[in-house]
């Protein structure tokens, strides 16, 4: 059986897209041949910064002949149709076969698909592969129209057995295949031919070219640690950097630098940062002082001074850029030390805008400390701690380092605010309120940083939502979702009760203030007090509106309808967000909705709680049965209430009973009553549950012994006063009707 | 025997090596674009001749001008001023990236001693409505050139494409010879009869651009020149294509596109005298943009752009 080695060579593919490139090669052709009924026993991909290369072993010399038997139209049936099948199957009436089935007679056609051999099909396959490629950009260039990531030069595809190797032909705007390739760029730019996958590794090594990526990627890391270690240094891990610089060179060759003595007072994570963004270096660590003294290139040649000049020239770079970062440093320390502090950036963030229709980032920042204020209690937080951490959090984004390296924010705020002699939680809370970003993010814990980090996230959400800029399908420009997911994770992850609504309200009216001109400020104010003593949207604003004299502004009595829909908008919108946390956390979508429907949901910890609680209920059996119990009680009251057209919801009445089992329903109705009450009272929702399990036995041995739908007609009204009264005990912890099952 | 053998020893052997280089190599070698303009891209050489059909084969020498880049001459890296050497080649030929290694080998760069990589950047000009893919080149980690595949212009897409270098001239000559502040570099040959430095052509120049970019320049009457010149490039294009003076017909492209510069330099400078804020300087690039992309819809109906005059039938 021949193998198959295809390699495509181009001009310099970006690092970020090879690994993805090859994989892609590898599927496309391997889906295309097997389709085409070509097996093959292996298939491989790999690549470099100037080719992608697939190897596919076992693969069939010519696929299999296929026969295929098709039903067409009766014998008799109008010419038309037949014609029309003949066309179709490629075939003459003659070679047609009349077969007798239950229906009469009907023609067969007998179709022969000859197996195609290898070579032809390759070249379909391939030819298709290269013009329908799915990179995440791509170009043309010259005087062609063929797309690729960057100019393709060569296509090396060929099959081969033992009797030796042959070209697969083929032609893709004037790139002819052959058998050739070339090495390294500048080491070895000769072509040479190759005979199979072994002689193709071979002699790209001897011309150096490392094909696998990840064979790279190993050689760079361990001769990397080597040179660090032989120094008594470490280095500092970074897969991403890693698997980039491999994608950056065919021949690496590992060169450690020293750092200039001036610039090791940086902090680490700056120096680190322009070693990283700027010149891709690895940062070099002593383990002893913690401080970054060394820097990793990785050149992508050998040279005949072994690298001297290479790395003279990487060292002379790095310092105009660490002297950069050293003049940004300093000058930002004289800011945050000098008398005004750190208020002289968040002043200068009132030139900057936030969004367009929500003002600057200052009129931002004022949003998030007043937020931040009202939600300090509720997270065991000094309010005046809160505040102040909320005020500062963000005046980094006016530095000059933030300014060259963004994505240091954060960060820099709690060194300078350290520099300004602001309190640790303070500091803290600068670094700590963007987080988290990730789904594997840690989440703040100190009480003043989870209070900013809820503020700004909460912030931005009900922000965008007054304006309503809200995520659309895949668009969700500003991060809105994961700005929901950080306050879910924050919120459980810290046990915080709060009641979401509220202070949903009050941002929204702060936004709602930003982004109308026209609402008068003081009526707002008066409002968010209000709000804030009273926490309840609605007699708020009546409040508010009875204590205006005359005609409250038209955009004010909107606030009256808008606030409340926009904040609904916004809990669903959470509600969603958290079925998809907790999904991959393995609570089924119906239980979220049956706890979702009750009372309280903007409280997502005691949602979270009611969720865990019926999730691992309903995995025992006395849940499953309840369950039923339940549905069955639910069904036949609905059904009765519907036709009748009125709630049982009286009572029912004991001396009503007339059968053993209705009596010991009541009597467990009672006795589950009393013992679920204060469980449900202690938000102790397993022990609830608990006693609703007790109900079990009765309501099953209700529904053996009793027909509810009884003759008399007081009786079947107490009865189905009774199932309403099962619906009631059993609706205490979540809305049952919406567990599926 | 040619000057380029050995190293180059200042600033103005580099450029007359590249300019000897790339005649060599058939471009035709024209002068800079006697307009101020942010980068060597705005040359109409480059601009325009990138649209349409003909092919077209250029190299140049462009000063360039970004005023929010002034130090008043003393950051060693950093100029309001300076110069950049682009080559613009349509249809891009497939040696293209060769033929670039070349041009280094050429300013003295020793392709066995030194670490050269092409990597990814894409290019994109707001103002200009372009972009290309392609790379920044890195020398031993330094950036030394930018190399672009253009796949739209204007609005239009490149067909053929045309493949752009530029090079950082500064930069480039201070890695090149060796100097680690910019105004210390040899400008002529430091043997030569009268040695000057970058510093004594450039050093003064500097600070009094820094000082009237940053602080001097008159605003209101920046603002005004910037809605003249676009409302002058409407006009040029508005006119009809048939001259009626000479009864030819003569589109105005390239005044309409000097309009649109000059628009663009304005709008540099008021950028620099930090009086537009965030959200309206998306709005002015929109509008340069705007000027940009009907010029480059001019362009594409005169002759240069290929347009082929319809036979009397």
């Amino acid at each position: 059986m021949p193998d198959l080695l295809i390699e495509l060579f181009s001009e310099e593919i970006p690092a970020r897209m090879q690994a993805r490139a090859a994989e892609d090669l590898k599927k496309r052709v391997t889906d295309g041949l097997v389709e085409a009924g070509l097996t093959y026993a292996g298939a491989a991909a790999l690549s470099t910064p100037r080719r992608l290369t697939l190897a596919v072993d076992g693969l069939l010399a010519e696929s299999p002949t296929i026969r295929e038997e098709r039903k067409g139209p009766k014998v008799g049936a109008p010419d038309k149709a037949i014609e029309g099948f003949l066309r179709g199957a490629g075939l003459s009436r003659e070679q047609l076969e009349e077969r007798e089935t239950p229906k009469g007679a009907v023609y067969f056609a007998m179709i022969e698909k000859p197996g195609r051999p290898a070579a032809a099909i390759i070249a379909e396959v391939l030819e298709d592969t290269i013009r329908n490629f799915p990179w995440p950009k791509s170009m043309r260039w010259g005087a062609g129209s063929l797309r690729w990531v960057r100019p393709l030069h060569s296509i090396l595809c060929i099959l081969s057995d033992e009797a030796g190797a042959s070209v697969v032909d083929l032609d893709i705007d004037g790139i002819k295949s052959g058998n050739t390739t070339r090495g390294h760029r500048f080491m070895a730019p000769e072509e040479f031919a190759v005979t199979g996958f072994d002689d193709y590794a071979a002699k790209l090594k001897r011309a150096h070219v490392v094909l696998d990526a990840r064979e790279r990627a190993e050689a760079i890391w361990q001769e990397a640690t080597n040179q660090a270690f032989a120094n008594g240094l470490d280095v500092v891990e970074d897969n991403g950097l890693l698997a980039e610089v491999a994608g950056l060179v065919e021949w690496p060759v590992v060169l450690m630098g020293a750092i200039d003595e001036e610039f090791l007072e940086l902090p680490p994570e700056v120096l680190q940062t322009s070693m990283k963004e700027h010149q891709k270096f690895f940062s070099v660590k002593n383990p002893k002082t913690g401080r970054i003294e060394k820097f990793i290139t990785v050149a992508n040649r050998e040279t005949a001074d072994n690298g001297a000049t290479i790395l003279a020239g990487n060292q002379k770079v790095l310092s105009a850029r660490l002297a950069d970062a050293k003049f940004f440093w300093e000058n930002d320390l004289r800011t945050a030390k000098s008398e005004a502090g750190m208020s002289a950036w968040v002043e200068n963030l009132g030139n900057v805008t936030f969004h367009n229709k929500l003002g600057t980032q200052a009129a931002r920042i004022d949003r998030i400390a007043a937020l931040a204020r009202e939600i300090a209690p509720v997270v065991g937080a000094d309010a005046d701690l809160a505040e102040q951490a909320a005020r500062v959090a963000k005046a980094d984004l006016s530095s000059e380092m933030v300014y060259e390296f963004p994505e240091l924010q954060g960060l820099m705020g709690r060194y300078y605010a350290e520099a300004a002699g602001l309190p640790q939680e303070v500091a803290n809370a600068c670094e700590a309120h963007y987080s988290p970003l990730g789904p594997g993010d840690d989440v703040p814990s100190e009480p003043v940083s989870v209070a900013v980090a809820l503020a700004d996230k909460l912030d931005t959400l009900t922000g965008f939502w007054a304006i309503d800029e809200k995520p659309t399908g895949s668009k969700d420009p500003f991060a809105l979702r994961r700005a929901a997911l950080g306050v879910i994770r924050l919120v459980l992850e810290n046990d915080v009760r709060m009641p979401l609504d509220r202070f949903f309200d009050s941002q929204l009216l702060r936004a709602e203030s930003a982004a109308n001109g026209e609402l008068p400020e003081e009526n707002v104010n008066a409002l968010l007090k209000e709000i804030a003593a009273h926490g309840v949207f609605g007699s708020a604003f009546e409040a508010v509106k009875d204590r205006i004299g005359g005609l409250p502004a038209t955009a004010f009595l909107e606030l009256e309808r808008r606030v409340p829909d926009t904040s609904d908008d916004l809990l669903s919108f959470f509600h969603d967000r958290l079925k998809v946390f907790l999904r991959d956390q393995g609570i089924r979508h119906d239980v979220i909705d049956a706890c979702i429907a009750m009372e309280g949901n903007d409280d997502l910890t005691l949602l979270v709680k009611r969720a865990r609680a019926l999730e691992d209920f309903l995995k025992t059996e006395d849940g499953e049965n309840l369950l039923q119990g339940f549905k069955r009680a639910n069904n036949i009251l609905s059904q009765a209430e519907e036709k009748d057209g009125v709630e049982y919801s009286f009572g029912a009445d004991r001396k009503f009973a007339e059968d053993a089992t209705e009596t010991a329903l009541f009597d467990a109705l009672e006795a589950g009553g009393a013992a679920i009450s204060p469980a449900i009272e202690a938000e102790d929702f397993a022990a609830a549950m608990r006693g609703m399990a007790a109900l079990r036995a009765p309501i099953d041995a209700f529904f053996e012994a009793v027909q509810v739908n009884a003759d008399s007609e007081v009786v079947r009204r107490n009865r189905l006063n009774l199932l309403s009264q099962i619906r009631q005990v059993c609706g205490q912890v979540a809305d049952l009707t919406k567990v599926e099952g | 025997m040619t000057e380029t053998n050995g190293a180059p020893r200042s600033f103005q052997e580099i450029i007359l090596r590249l300019q000897n280089y790339w005649a060599a190599k058939g471009c035709a070698v024209m002068q800079p674009y006697d307009m101020e303009v942010g980068a060597g891209t705005f040359h109409p050489a480059t601009t325009l001749r990138s649209l349409g059909s003909k092919a077209w084969a250029a190299a140049y020498v462009q000063p360039s001008r970004r005023p929010t880049d002034g130090r008043y001459g003393e950051n060693p890296n950093r100029l309001q001023h300076y110069y950049q050497y682009q080559v613009l080649i349509k249809p891009s030929p497939p040696n293209l990236q060769e033929l670039y290694l070349g041009s280094l080998e050429a300013i003295g760069v020793d392709m066995a001693m030194h670490d050269i990589r092409f990597v990814e950047d894409d290019w994109e000009s707001p103002t200009l409505g372009a972009w290309g893919l392609g790379w920044e080149v890195w020398c031993d980690g330094m950036e030394v050139s930018q190399f672009t595949y253009f796949q739209q212009v204007g609005g239009h897409d490149c067909h053929p494409v045309s493949g752009e270098l530029t090079y950082g001239l500064e930069r480039l000559a201070m890695y090149v010879l060796g100097v680690d502040h910019v105004m210390d570099m040899p400008f002529n040959d430091p043997d030569a009869m009268i040695p000057l430095t970058y510093g004594d052509v450039f050093k003064q120049t500097e600070e009094e651009y820094a000082r009237w970019n940053f602080d001097v320049a008159n605003t209101e009457v920046l603002l005004r020149h910037f809605e003249e010149a676009e409302a002058e490039c409407a006009a040029i294009l508005a006119e009809e294509h048939m001259d009626p003076k000479t009864g030819k017909r003569i589109i105005m492209a390239y005044p309409a596109y000097d309009q649109c510069i000059k628009a663009s330099h304005i709008f540099n400078l008021l950028d620099a005298r930090g009086v537009i804020s965030v959200t309206e300087r998306q709005a002015y690039i929109g509008r340069v943009r705007a000027l940009a992309k009907q010029c480059a819809d001019a362009f594409v109906l005169t002759e240069a752009g290929g347009y082929v005059p319809e036979t009397a039938a």
